[in-house]
């Protein structure tokens, strides 16, 4: 009974997927239409061609042939503007990954001393509150602008927009690591780099660890924006290009590769979380 | 004459509330601890118990007032004054044996790791916690949890042990066992305590001395009960001794009545030597007992009214 419980919502699931694929296979189904050209022309060109009923939108099971034929060849590399889908993904998330990291870095100490220090807290605060809500990709033109490079841009505004989440939530966690721990910290007489590194630190290591999750999501979305501007190489150009194409197919694949790389980040940094995270 | 561990001269606490008014939660407080001395204060909430803790331990500063630990002012938090807190304070990210490792290795910095982990375990089998040194608190009970923290303060072997209100958190019958280890350990440490509780029995059954307070703000120390009941007591025999309902009587007629009234009660009240009164031994014999014992106290003592 309990098992069969279990297997509900994956059937569900799975009836979901196939209710959509079959609604898609339904709306995309090629119609008979009167011929509205030369019926000699029309043999010419051949009947979806004539009638124009034959959408560049595709079937499922072309969108599947497509997705199967990127899938047996990821990584090829045909000039610049045809490499394999894994290729391009591959630039994206290095960039992501190094945007982010680098925001870490600057992120996870400032927030540490934002949190400890109320007079920094309060002297930061309105430069934070106005320079958060700014989109990250506003920052593109002035980074193409003194960095002259578009490759070191996109990376630039992943920085940015990985930034904040993860500077709040570290400010955040460390001011409100309980009172208590900093006492017990304080009758040792515990130094204060040990206290911030063996008290702090793991105290209010789920909350960064939150942050860190709410920016690596982010900056997933702001990669495929960042990468339609600055063009070149990455999963956004990639989807740009294929519009270019008029390829549907293409972009429709995009899509997917875009939010499975998306769901494999974010369960990577839920993971951390949860290895950090203690209940009391 | 000996300086006593602790001695605390005048201190007083104010709040500044935020319309301007100023709040006297306790005021011109007076005592002194022995070495060896179990000593328990009881008063309502209400009339600053856990900021004369927290004054005596060094996180806290009174508003006037001086605490002298050994002959020393008291200017911060020190190893020396161990602290168990109320709602045990155990780091959730560290094991029962990091817990404890984390103060010792503050203790003594230069000790290697097997040395610390030996140290520790000795405290770990102390409050009969062995076989549980790498779990997590979210693991143990809340008596499970207590004992760490009782290990955690006995282990950097402190002059004297400060415990705000350790058990109120537990059940009875677990306040029960945990009260009598601790009994055991004071026992075979010689370790200097002063507590914080508000419940009467654990007092007479832990303390050598109970310090009453009365109600806030402006709280006082009505007077000082010496417990006359042997050491050796226990939670069973405890309450066929003689002396028992009369300290227990006098413990909870001041509770419910006179701690209210005790200031208008009182008008030759002498806050620098709160009276110290022994209801224990029967009516008859009281003047006998007036002279105290050389062990319990080592200061000229007040007339007892």
């Amino acid at each position: 009974m309990n098992r069969l419980m279990n297997w509900r919502a994956p059937l569900l699931s799975l009836l979901v997927l196939l209710l959509t694929i079959g609604t898609w296979h339904a709306l995309t189904l090629p119609k008979a239409a009167p011929q509205t050209v030369d019926a000699e022309y029309a043999a010419l060109v051949g009947a979806a061609a004539a009638t124009g009923q034959k959408s560049a939108f595709p079937t499922p099971a072309d969108f599947g042939a497509k997705v199967w034929q990127h899938l047996k060849e990821p990584f090829y590399d045909r000039g610049s503007n045809d490499k394999g889908i894994g290729i391009q993904l591959g630039y994206s998330v290095v960039r992501v990954l190094t945007g982010y990291l680098l925001a870490a870095l600057v992120a996870v100490p400032l927030g540490f001393l934002i949190g400890m220090s109320p007079t920094v807290y309060r002297a930061l605060d309105p430069f934070i509150q106005v320079l958060k809500p700014i989109s990250p990709l506003a920052w593109m033109p002035l980074a193409l602008f003194t960095l002259k490079d578009s490759s070191i841009s996109a990376i630039f505004v992943i920085f940015i927009c990985s930034l904040w989440p993860m500077l709040i939530n570290t400010a955040f966690g460390v001011a409100s690591v309980r009172r208590e721990w900093l006492n017990v910290a304080r009758t040792l007489e515990v130094g204060p780099l040990r206290t911030a590194f063996r008290v702090i630190l793991p105290a209010a290591a789920p909350t960064i660890m939150t942050g860190m999750r709410i920016s690596i999501g982010i900056a997933w979305l702001v990669i495929v924006a960042a990468e339609m501007l600055v063009g070149g190489t990455g999963i956004g150009y990639f989807v740009w290009n294929e519009w270019n194409n008029l390829s549907i197919t293409n972009i429709l694949t995009a899509i997917l590769a875009i939010g499975l790389v998306g769901m494999l980040l974010d369960l990577t940094l839920a993971r951390l979380t949860r290895l950090v995270t203690f209940p009391e | 004459m000996n300086e006593p561990l602790i001695r605390v001269e005048g201190i007083s606490k104010k709040f500044t509330g935020r319309d301007g008014t100023i709040t006297t939660v306790f005021d011109d407080l007076h005592f002194a601890i022995e070495p060896g001395e179990f000593v328990c204060l009881i008063g309502h909430s209400g009339c600053g118990k856990t900021t004369i803790l927290n004054v005596l331990s060094g996180l806290d500063q009174s508003s006037s007032g001086y605490v002298f630990v050994g002959g020393r002012e008291v200017s911060g938090p020190s190893l020396d004054r161990a602290v168990i807190f109320q709602g045990h304070a155990l780091m959730p990210w560290l094991t029962v044996m990091g817990n404890i490792a984390f103060a010792v290795s503050s203790r003594w910095p230069q000790w290697n790791k097997s040395k610390v982990r030996k140290h520790c375990q000795q405290y770990i089998d102390l409050v009969n916690l062995t076989g549980s040194e790498k779990k997590r608190p979210a693991e143990l009970s809340g008596g499970m949890k207590q004992r760490v923290g009782i290990a955690r303060a006995l282990a950097i072997q402190p002059k004297m042990l400060l415990m705000d209100e350790p058990f109120s958190a537990l059940d009875a019958l677990t306040r029960g066992v945990l009260q009598e280890e601790v009994l055991r350990i004071c026992a075979e440490t010689r370790q200097t305590v002063f507590m914080i509780t508000h419940d009467v029995d654990e007092a007479i059954l832990l303390a050598d001395k109970i310090i009453l307070m009365t109600n806030g703000p402006r709280a006082k120390i009505a007077e000082i009960v010496v417990n006359t009941m042997p050491r050796s007591r226990t939670r069973h025999n405890l309450h066929k001794h003689p002396h028992y309902y009369r300290i227990r009587n006098h413990l909870i007629d001041f509770l419910v009545d006179r701690s209210k009234v005790f200031a208008s009660d009182t008008p030759d009240y002498d806050p620098r030597h709160p009276p110290l009164v022994t209801p224990g031994p029967d009516p008859d014999e009281a003047v006998a007992a007036q002279m105290p014992k050389p062990a319990l106290t080592g200061k000229p003592l007040a007339v007892v009214r």
